[in-house]
């Protein structure tokens, strides 16, 4: 019994050091974490943010990603009233033609909805009947500047005006005057032009007579126009998506093929010398740690811009990742079939055929796979850095500033086509994977 | 006995077919494949600004030029070293909290996702479809998004990289969750614990060694994101680079200073985390043994 007591004091004192431990580190390392991101919230000026936080651009982005707006122009100096969606040359209405809200005429009557009514009246005088505030008025000239009228009382935060500009924001849309122009906004939710621009016949039709008239022989000329649209590009669209997918698919496959031999020369199993082994990490090792961003870089002074340079920039970098995977599982793989293999008398380039490949297949197609799909993220990322694909779309879109609809657009086409990729691949894994364990 | 040899014939006759439609069939996949790379090598080759042959002779001229340069002003290197060490803290920086934060997203994400600990059994297909998203979206859309509407620098980035990171973690977060014994969770709840006081006992310490080294191979993949994004405004040693870019031709010293830290940086991260994941992964057995 005492001889039990005095084995048990040391054990005891053993797990007191544990628990003591333990508690050191589910406390300490919290704490740690919390001290981090402390030094980051100071470091990255994270209360400064408030100050550069621009309301104004995040407002924009959000409203322009959703909605759009028609803008109704009248040139103060030449009395010409012209109709254009988002302000755009493409988007113009032709002279003449107006939307059903607008009524051109002597007087041009903009009807904005819920009882709101700007009218365009002779002499560029122009009047904004607000419900439940009043009738605004002006007179623009170049002698008086706007030379505006406003109801009895104190003027609205939502009215700003001065004597060469009047602003005027309703829940409506959005007026503004100038001794030049008189131009008001109305916004419409959705994409605008999405399917046909305004020259092509079938715009402003239901999807049903749009699908009726296919059927009538127009199928042809439907897609065209809708393949062709100015505001959205579709086919341009369609070419990115495809080249990034390429850049992915080429630069992926294209690495496994060159790093697969590099790989066998890189094995402990398979390659006897050490020193070429060494050569061969080191390499492998130098092309990862070279960044796609740096070879991108390169390449791109050498083969300018486009699809074919993020391929070789992801062919470059994934062949050092995939070397050194594939040499990992090659120093995993089972010996003994290779010795079986061999007492049957075959050579080196048999054994490796039947002895390794089917034993590796497996798993270097699921690592190719899996590069694939993140490789269309790279892809991405590479043609916005270096000019190809939808990355490079996504980039021309944003410097714009102003047409975030096509940048909402272009997102959600990236994240489809990741996920598309993602499945794609899964699909592949499962198949090819499976196909492999029923046939061998 | 004639049946049997008849029957091994007809066996052997049987696999030879076989045989052949197999490889086959391989050798059609094998004709499509080459047919799709040689095709796609020659769009890619067709629709870049300049074409393959042309430019494969000039590859190494941008690497001469600006090595040659680092050479020759090799004097200089330590102070652009010193120069632009800052950045390089701060490209790290993004890379450790966008991996730490999106580390702790993915956490509860996969907990929430994964049959048998989600507080929520019929919203498991929601956080599911949540973590496919948030993996889908490359940084750099929410980057350029946020630069937009927060300015440059690092805040941007950091929070990109830590959406993608949640969702891509979380996924390999709910599979090692799912080979996680359940029996202390149910113990737990036996004595009255709540959901989060069962997953952090019961759960965590199940699965923490595997979190910690994907953990660690996500954070040697951001800080090759965080240098790129930098490259786009987002501050760090990306930006630095781009400027150093434009300087042109005499003045490449800065890059190549840039280039080599980058270099440095990205291999010291690489071994010192495989180093590490490899002790999460074996050492943990290691020292069962020894005690």
């Amino acid at each position: 019994m005492s001889a039990l007591d005095v084995d048990m004091i040391p054990v005891k004192m053993q797990a007191d050091a544990l628990f003591r431990r333990k508690r050191l580190v589910s406390f300490g390392l919290p704490a740690l974490v919390l001290a981090y991101l402390t030094y980051i919230f100071f470091a990255f000026d994270i209360p400064g943010l408030a100050q550069r936080f621009e309301v104004d651009n995040a407002r924009a982005l959000v409203a322009d990603s959703y909605s759009y707006k028609t803008h109704v122009t009248r040139d103060n100096r030449s009395g010409e009233v012209s109709v254009a969606i988002e302000g755009e040359r493409k988007g113009t209405y032709e002279a003449g033609t107006a939307p059903d809200w607008v009524a051109l005429g002597n007087e041009t009557l903009i009807d904005l909805g819920e009882g709101h009514v700007v009218t365009f009246g002779a002499e560029n005088f122009m009047s904004y009947i607000v419900p439940g505030y009043g009738e605004i008025t002006a007179q623009p000239s170049r002698a008086k500047g706007v030379d505006a009228t406003l109801p009895e009382g104190d003027v609205p935060e939502w009215i700003n005006v001065s004597r060469n500009r009047m602003t005027v924001t309703t829940e409506a849309g959005r007026l503004t005057v100038t001794r030049n122009r008189t131009e008001v906004f109305r916004y419409f939710a959705g994409w605008e032009l999405f399917f046909f621009t305004l020259d092509s016949p079938y715009h402003g039709l239901g999807f049903g007579e749009v699908m009726a008239r296919a059927l009538g022989g127009e199928a042809a000329d439907i897609w065209l126009d809708f393949w062709t649209n100015k505001m959205w590009r579709h086919s341009d669209v369609a070419w990115a998506l495809f080249e990034t997918i390429l850049m992915a698919f080429l630069g992926t496959m294209g690495a496994a093929i060159v790093a697969l031999p590099l790989a066998f020369l890189a094995a402990k199993n398979f390659s006897p010398l050490m020193a070429v082994r060494q050569v061969m990490r080191r390499f492998f090792d130098f092309f990862r740690g070279v960044d796609a961003l740096i070879w991108t870089i390169v390449l791109a002074r050498a083969f300018g811009p486009g699809p074919l340079t993020g391929a070789l920039a992801i062919l470059i970098t994934d062949t050092g990742s995939f070397g050194k995977m594939f040499s990992e599982a090659l120093e995993n793989a089972d010996q003994k079939q290779i010795e079986g293999i061999q007492s049957t008398g075959a050579n080196p380039v048999q054994r490796y055929r039947f002895g390794v490949i089917p034993q590796v297949t497996p798993v270097l197609l699921s690592q190719i796979l899996y590069y694939l799909e993140s490789n269309t993220r790279s892809a991405t990322i590479i043609g916005a850095i270096t000019g190809g694909g939808i990355g490079l779309l996504l980039t021309q879109a944003m410097i714009t500033q102003k047409d975030w609809e096509e940048v909402a657009y272009y997102i959600v086409l990236i994240i489809l086509m990741v996920m598309a990729m993602d499945w794609f691949s899964g699909w592949l894994r499962r198949k090819l994977i499976q196909g492999d364990e029923g046939g061998r | 006995m004639a049946d049997l040899t008849g029957g091994v014939g007809a066996l052997r006759a049987d696999y030879m077919a076989l045989t052949r439609r197999k490889r086959m069939m391989d050798g059609i996949i094998l004709a499509i494949f080459v047919a799709l790379m040689v095709s796609g090598f020659m769009i890619a080759d067709d629709r870049n600004a300049g074409g393959f042959w042309s430019g494969l002779h000039r590859l190494f001229d941008f690497p001469k030029e600006v090595l040659g340069e680092a050479v020759e002003k090799v004097d200089t290197l330590p102070a652009h070293f010193v120069k632009f060490f800052p950045s390089l803290v701060e490209t790290i920086n993004i890379a450790g909290a966008s991996t730490l934060i999106g580390a702790l997203a993915a956490m509860v994400l996969s907990l929430l996702s994964t049959r048998g600990m989600a507080r929520w059994p019929r919203m498991i297909p929601v956080f599911r479809r949540i973590m496919d998203i948030m993996r889908a979206v490359p940084e750099i859309v929410i980057a350029l998004v946020l630069i937009f509407v927060m300015g440059g620098g690092p805040v941007p980035a950091m929070i990109a990289i830590a959406f993608h990171t949640a969702g891509a973690l979380g996924k390999l977060f709910s599979e090692v969750n799912e080979n996680a014994s359940l029996k202390p969770v149910e113990g737990l709840q036996s004595v009255g614990a709540n959901w989060s006081q069962r997953m952090i006992l019961g759960v965590i310490p199940q699965v923490s060694p595997n979190y910690l080294s994907y953990a660690l191979l996500r954070f040697e993949i951001n800080i090759r994101a965080s240098a790129i994004l930098g490259f786009v405004g987002a501050g760090g040693i990306g930006y630095e680079l781009k400027n150093a870019m434009s300087w042109g031709k005499g003045q490449y010293d800065e890059a190549a200073a840039i280039f080599l830290l980058l270099f440095a940086t990205i291999i010291v991260v690489d071994q010192v985390s495989s180093h590490f994941r490899d002790r999460l992964t074996h050492g943990k057995t290691d020292r069962k043994v020894a005690a």
